[in-house]
């Protein structure tokens, strides 16, 4: 049991964190809050792919570097991944800002009671 | 013309750059370059789906590296449909919003920038590939929903980002899955490795599930579509306009792709409950989309939640997965975009002409705004399934594919959809024609009906213009026309729909 956790452990952190992520774009009330979660789950799919492209004793996939080397193309797709939710995160932000502004909090509870009042 | 099928992808961004560029200098340019982009834009997905019908799909491979690892651009009769209804679409929405919309440049560039996602999705033979074109899609129609007026815009496209951002995450996820088991993320490697993993390991099974339900956000099936009504309601008339003909539309052409071209008729085939959740969500979107939209009373939600019905018609289709209802599928996916497009355009015009905006100010539009109803009630029977028009078509391609498969329930909820939908629309048409404008008040009942239509315009001020009036026109020209041509292009499509399920 403990060995096998041990050789998963990665995957279960990736998992835990995407876990979280959801978890706090449900739970959370702030909407900056819910932002946040969506940045931990895509940052727990993103270590998921970093684990699977793992190769044990394996060196980096650099010209220089000895072989074996771990597989490099997951590491492409997430850089594009990441630039993805970095521009998710600023379209996200900008909405926020805009938020604020109209309705000077950034509690869902509230904002629901003040557009309700409308 | 080789590089053509890169070529319909970069030049709508090109065209957006240049709507920004030349902002700078000239600032009221942003229309007379969106419209002439959106005019080539056709001519090019024109001459590329005359060579993706006419024989062998187009392929292409972009920077010259070989299959399975360059990026791979695919075109045939399904993807070539696909890029012309985006590029005829956009063009339209561009009609209706030079006086309607909101007229800023960086409204325009959006614009052109969420037609390029649209075709990458449509054309790509890349599953990667597809995802970061999903999330260019995806931003940009947040960018658009939130370019309304004040904070339920912005609150509507919040929403609409953080769910649809979980819809693509989850779909990256099945592509991390897939990738695991096979090591490729070529489409047409991707179904041969895959039958060679096998079908019922549980790797395959997950990124099945996974692709799957990330796309069910996307094209807002039933319980996944709680941002659709939301972002509709709160865009402005133009943009709702545009993505509900679009975006849902073009998630459910990749829905296809991933379960037709990627995983294959065998793997449903092979695990019976995965066809079983593809029905279920079928036949629960379907009747739930229909109940919701009866008990709406804000026109733009009502035609919101038609489309969770409407979508669950595509499901059906590729749940039941044969050629009739394939066809079916593609017919009615062209079908609800240029009806729903129509409707939330109608109703947008309807708004800003008679600030009509609930289902009960829709009283006696029928007498003062006689083309406007008009339009809105052709649409509306088109929606319902009323022969000739193309509603009707996609609908009886998919009944009858479902009948040939013998799966009775589907059958029975589609006949069953028809009424439903006509129990929505109906009161609509109801109130349109046969009943007397409403007094808005009640405690002035002696008002006549002329007052209180004047009472509702001046609230609104702007008069619909040409560009509005053309648009609506042709899309309820366009969905009668299109039912009697729609047998032919069946016909047309049928060496694709074999290719795809071979």
């Amino acid at each position: 049991m403990i060995e096998l956790l041990n050789e998963r452990l990665y995957y279960l952190v990736a998992f835990l964190l995407m876990g979280i992520g959801t978890y706090m774009m449900i739970d959370k009330s702030n909407l900056v809050k819910k932002v946040i979660g969506m940045n931990v789950f895509q940052s727990g799919i993103f270590l998921f792919f970093i684990v699977i492209a793992y190769v044990s004793g394996a060196s980096p996939p650099l010209v220089t570097a000895p072989g074996p080397y771990v597989s490099p193309l997951p590491h492409v797709l997430i850089l594009t991944a990441i630039v993805v939710g970095v521009s998710l995160t600023a379209v996200a932000l900008g909405l926020i800002v805009r938020i604020y502004g109209e309705y000077g909090t950034l509690d869902t509870t509230v904002i629901r009671e003040v557009s309700e009042d409308d | 013309m080789t590089d053509l099928p890169a070529l319909v992808i970069v030049f709508p961004i090109f065209a957006s750059i240049a709507v920004l560029l030349v902002g700078l200098v000239r600032p009221r340019t942003g229309w007379p370059i969106a419209t002439l982009a959106s005019i080539v834009q056709i001519a090019i997905t024109g001459s590329l789906a005359l060579r993706g019908f006419n024989g062998d799909p187009v392929q292409y491979v972009v920077g010259g590296f070989t299959v399975p690892y360059g990026i791979e651009l695919v075109i045939d009769g399904l993807s070539a449909t696909m890029i012309v209804l985006v590029a005829v679409v956009a063009l339209g929405v561009l009609g209706y919003a030079r006086t309607a919309g909101p007229r800023s440049n960086s409204f325009y560039a959006t614009y052109l920038l969420l037609v390029a996602g649209l075709t990458g999705m449509s054309i790509t033979g890349d599953v990667f590939n597809m995802y970061v074109f999903l999330e260019i899609t995806g931003l940009t129609a947040y960018a658009l929903v939130a370019s309304g007026k004040g904070g339920r815009s912005a609150l509507a496209a919040l929403k609409y980002l953080l769910v649809g951002t979980f819809g693509a995450s989850l779909f990256l996820l099945g592509i991390g899955y897939a990738y695991v088991a096979t090591g490729t993320l070529n489409m047409a490697d991707l179904s041969g490795q895959l039958a060679a993993v096998g079908y019922t390991s549980s790797l395959v099974q997950a990124a099945f599930g996974l692709l799957v339900v990330g796309l069910f956000v996307k094209i807002a099936v039933f319980p996944l579509h709680t941002w659709q009504p939301v972002a509709y309601a709160g865009a402005p008339d133009a943009v709702s306009g545009l993505i509900s003909a679009l975006v849902s539309t073009v998630s459910a052409y990749a829905l296809i792709r991933i379960v037709f071209s990627v995983f294959t008729v065998d793997f449903l085939l092979a695990n019976p409950f995965a066809r079983t959740v593809l029905m279920a969500g079928a036949v629960v979107s379907i009747v739930t989309g229909s109940l919701l939209a009866v008990a709406q009373s804000e026109i733009k939600q009502l035609l919101a939640y038609s489309s969770v019905s409407q979508f669950g018609l595509i499901i059906g289709a590729i749940a039941v997965g044969n050629d009739t209802a394939l066809t079916g599928a593609a017919i009615h996916l062209v079908g609800h975009a240029i009806m729903k497009g129509g409707l939330f355009l109608t109703a947008g015009l309807i708004g800003t002409n008679a600030g009509s905006r609930t289902v009960t100010e829709f009283e006696g539009l029928g007498k003062h705004l006689p083309i406007g109803a008009g339009s809105f009630g052709i649409i509306a029977l088109a929606m319902v399934g009323v022969p000739p028009t193309i509603g009707f078509v996609g609908k009886w391609y998919i009944a009858l594919g479902a009948v040939e498969t013998q799966s009775w329930p589907l059958a029975a909820v589609i006949l069953l959809s028809t009424l439903l939908t006509l129990a929505y629309f109906a009161r609509l048409i109801e109130r349109m024609y046969f009943r007397e404008p409403a007094v808005t008040t009640s405690s002035v009942e002696t008002t006549d009906a002329t007052d209180a239509v004047n009472v509702a315009t001046d609230g609104t001020g702007t008069t619909p213009s040409m560009g509005m009036w053309m648009t609506v026109v042709t899309a309820a020209v366009l969905s009668v026309v299109l039912g009697v041509v729609a047998f032919e292009y069946g016909q047309l499509l049928e060496p694709t729909i074999e290719h795809l399920l071979s």
